[in-house]
């Protein structure tokens, strides 16, 4: 072990760190603005909606993340009416395709997730609503989303720890994040074991940030169903520890 | 093959690459997740540890970095060993298949060892005392008592987690293995057609997962014809 050359690649790496998050951060916001609706219509859509949907679902849950990279990196870039559309200039951008596969690609679990959740809330909680004269989207914002985002949360937990490794594949398209520039580095010095478990470490405390945050919400999101007791026991036990 | 200007049978050796490298990351990958199991609910609190840190750090590193790891580690491992035996032999690469599978088994054992003892631990204590005062011996024990029952709760996680698997052999191609995904790209720097075949790979590797997950579903209900209630 080169103890020096790992303190010297740490402010490096944690540069690429920054990206990462940065990246990551992004991709779960769209994603998940994509996966409500989706994740709605997997579960309550009629079959010309519900349909396409699944199959969107099933396509991005089915194949290799790093094959759906490559199909919009380089695989748009086929197709001559690709190049000539005004969107070209944004589709050539290695950050952009990243990002966009990403968020596709998250959407797709979280719009799975989500469904999930939708269809474990007993169906009497809708029909409640619908019967005390609530619209759709009332009944959705008020009734059953904060129901089913106590449900997904756990597994959403996950997803948000496996999209953060699922950055990582960002570096095959040039995305300096903190794979790419560990890859780099190592290049240069020729020390693999000191600059990729230095990366490996700093994603390690990513996942465990991600973790904590996720059992943080879920013990917000489910502090009704807590039995008074715990928080009066704690109370009690408080002083003695002070 | 019209569509792929000649590159089909190259693709379908790709593909039983593919098929061959998760099968033996699988094997290999079970071997490491019941030695994880085992080391996490061993009395010895060293050995309780690592191996919970066995999986959480397989959990928490991205399998790409766990491939370069290998890859690029063992080979410099592998160099200076060879180089401390013959002077001046020079560079040493481990193969990509190697290193590739080794990666992927360690990542499939640090979520399988997770696995295999919530099921171990999901087997009523009750059942194992029954078993016991009849006098069955250790082994009738696991393999009549057990193992049916641990099965039964691991396969669900296992399976997800050999979904996962056949998707993430896609990785090893960036090291330098030419299965499926490693094989079109190479069609595709000759051909210039990336969406053809990336398109193509995308379709075969779903149609590993969908006949993969079926599969499994037919495992899950095999395992529990015990509990199905007979036709009333």
């Amino acid at each position: 072990m080169n103890w020096s050359l790992m303190i010297e690649s740490i402010p490096a790496l944690l540069y690429g760190a920054l990206v990462t998050v940065h990246l990551l951060a992004l991709t779960l916001v769209f994603g998940a603005m994509l996966a409500l609706p989706l994740g709605i219509a997997a579960a309550r859509g009629r079959a010309p909606i519900r349909l396409p949907v699944m199959g969107y679902i099933t396509f991005f849950r089915g194949t290799p993340l790093l094959v759906q990279v490559f199909l919009v990196y380089y695989g748009l870039s086929q197709f001559p009416a690709v190049r000539a559309s005004f969107l070209w200039p944004v589709l050539r951008e290695a950050w952009f395709c990243a990002l966009l596969t990403l968020a596709l690609h998250t959407a797709a679990y979280t719009a799975n997730i989500l469904r999930g959740a939708i269809l474990a809330i007993p169906d009497g909680q809708r029909e409640a609503a619908l019967a005390s004269g609530m619209r759709p989207y009332l009944i959705y914002r008020l009734v059953i989303l904060p129901q089913a985002l106590r449900i997904g949360l756990p597994a959403y937990g996950n997803e948000m720890i496996s999209m953060m490794k699922a950055t990582s594949l960002a570096s095959t398209i040039t995305i300096m994040e903190l794979t790419g520039t560990a890859n780099t580095i190592v290049a240069r010095t020729y020390a693999p074991y000191e600059v990729f478990i230095s990366a490996a470490l700093i994603y390690l405390c990513i996942a465990f940030g991600l973790a904590r945050f996720a059992r943080a919400a879920e013990a917000r999101l489910s502090r009704h169903m807590r039995p008074a007791v715990e928080a009066k026991e704690k109370f009690r036990s408080a002083p003695a520890h002070a | 093959m019209d569509l792929l200007q000649g590159w089909g049978e190259e693709i379908a050796r790709g593909t039983l690459l593919t098929m061959q490298v998760a099968v033996l990351s699988l094997l290999v990958g079970l071997c490491w997740g019941m030695l994880g199991a085992l080391a996490q609910m061993s009395p010895n609190r060293a050995v309780a540890a690592f191996g919970r840190g066995f999986s959480l750090v397989m959990r928490g590193t991205p399998e790409l970095l766990v491939i370069l790891i290998v890859y690029f580690g063992g080979t410099v491992a592998l160099t200076k060993a060879v180089n401390l035996v013959v002077a001046d032999f020079g560079f040493v690469e481990v193969p990509p298949l190697q290193a590739g599978v080794f990666a992927l088994s360690l990542v499939f054992g640090g979520y399988a060892a997770e696995v295999l003892r919530g099921a171990w631990q999901s087997v009523p204590m009750g059942l194992i005392e029954a078993g016991q005062s009849l006098g069955l011996g250790p082994l009738v024990l696991f393999f009549k008592i057990r193992l049916p029952l641990l099965m039964r709760f691991a396969l669900p996680g296992l399976g997800n987690n050999w979904i996962s698997l056949i998707k993430d052999t896609s990785l090893i191609s960036v090291v330098g293995l030419h299965e499926l995904m490693g094989l079109s790209q190479m069609a595709t720097s000759v051909t210039r057609q990336p969406f053809t075949f990336y398109m193509t790979a995308a379709l075969i590797y779903l149609a590993l997962t969908l006949t993969n997950t079926r599969l499994i579903a037919w495992m899950e209900g095999r395992l529990l014809r015990g509990e199905r209630r007979s036709a009333a």
